[in-house]
């Protein structure tokens, strides 16, 4: 009996341990119900026709996430069609950054004339699932036999500061390769970002 | 003579005046000119923090690092602060504010876009979010991302002055 218990806690905590190292490529994803800025909820099956999704964490102040919101505009423009549309996600605690509210996203979204989803991570879950640690933070993902299956985590490209002079565009060649059949390469990145602000 | 102590007056206020702003005024670096203040191997310990003016976490511990570097600094401890701030904000913000808040530990401004080159050569296990900060004395390395206090830096340092 002891045993059994100790090896339930035992996988309880290397469960955990999976959980709280977030998404690998490879990884199925969840999908997820949030509040986008026009008071709707949101869920990734609700787009009918997609083939992927372009899942972006983003937020409202941060710098780095607000040179790329252009860039994710033009994004969402060009690979909705395609079968790839953005959904992003904002995950700041409104506590800690409370232009990050709904509101303040709302305003945000319509300062930009954002072309997709902008969702509220209310309960600061979705972010600590996918793994998700900066602004802006991509997770590229295929539908693949009714899973949602990671094919990229990541960075947009490589120069956050002038997107004329971009020499390797990650994301976008992720999504061309996904439509093209294969794998992305790289399928991994990295980038500066802002901390998601977590109590 | 008169126009001899003008002259000399104006040169000293001009000296004085770029001596203020040099101070003040970081140096700017891509990734391979930087790469060797990660990797200086003397008897100094290091604390190497990645940082920016906007960024509220890393403004909040930066009174951390300069109280640490204040305390030790004559126990060979040198506090670095890398800002990732925008090329373009240097002028108009970043020395605005290390001039405001009296900011004494060395700072440059690491400018290389493409961090996913460099990332992991300053630590494999950073995502790339900031504050982030390296304490590395020799080879005995301690990389965090997130904010530190006080009393961690002061605990870190204190144990890498040790096992030297």
């Amino acid at each position: 009996m002891k045993k059994i218990v100790l090896l339930g806690v035992f996988s309880f905590l290397a469960l955990s341990f999976v959980i709280g190292a977030g998404y690998k490529v490879g990884d199925k994803a969840e999908d997820f119900k949030l509040q986008n800025v026009d008071g709707n909820y949101v869920s990734l099956a609700d787009f009918d026709d997609a083939k992927g999704y372009i899942v972006v964490f983003t937020c409202n102040g941060c710098p780095y996430a607000k040179a790329y919101q252009d860039r994710i505009i033009a994004l969402d423009k060009k690979y909705k069609g395609k079968g790839y549309p953005v959904v992003a996600i904002n995950p700041n605690n409104v506590d800690l950054k409370s232009d990050d509210s709904l509101e303040g996203m709302k305003k945000r979204a319509e300062e930009k004339g954002f072309t997709f989803p902008y969702l509220k991570d209310a309960k600061y879950e979705v972010y600590k699932t996918y793994g998700a640690t900066r602004t802006p933070h991509i997770y590229l993902l295929q539908k693949e036999s009714g899973d949602l299956v990671v094919k990229y985590i990541g960075t947009i490209d490589d120069n956050y500061q002038d997107a004329a002079a971009v020499q390797e565009a990650y994301l976008a060649n992720a999504v061309n390769a996904l439509i093209g059949g294969k794998d992305p390469n790289p399928n991994s990145t990295k980038a500066i970002g802002c901390t998601i602000k977590e109590k | 003579m008169r126009f001899g102590i003008i002259n000399i007056t104006g040169l000293v206020i001009i000296w004085l005046l770029s001596s203020y702003t040099l101070k003040h005024q970081p140096r700017v670096l891509t990734f391979n000119d930087f790469e060797p203040h990660l990797h200086l191997q003397n008897d100094t310990t290091y604390l190497v923090n990645f940082w920016a003016s906007w960024c509220t976490p890393c403004v909040e511990e930066l009174p951390a690092f300069e109280r640490v570097g204040e305390e030790y600094g004559h126990q060979k401890v040198k506090v670095l602060l890398v800002s990732l701030d925008f090329p373009g904000q240097i002028e108009n913000r970043l020395v605005p504010f290390l001039e405001k808040n009296e900011i004494r530990s060395e700072v440059l401004v690491l400018n290389d876009p493409d961090a996913n080159k460099w990332i992991d050569s300053v630590d494999p296990s950073w995502s790339g979010s900031i504050p982030a900060t390296l304490i590395y004395h020799g080879n005995d390395r301690t990389f965090h991302e997130g904010a530190y206090t006080y009393e961690d830096l002061k605990r870190i340092v204190e144990q890498k002055m040790k096992v030297k």
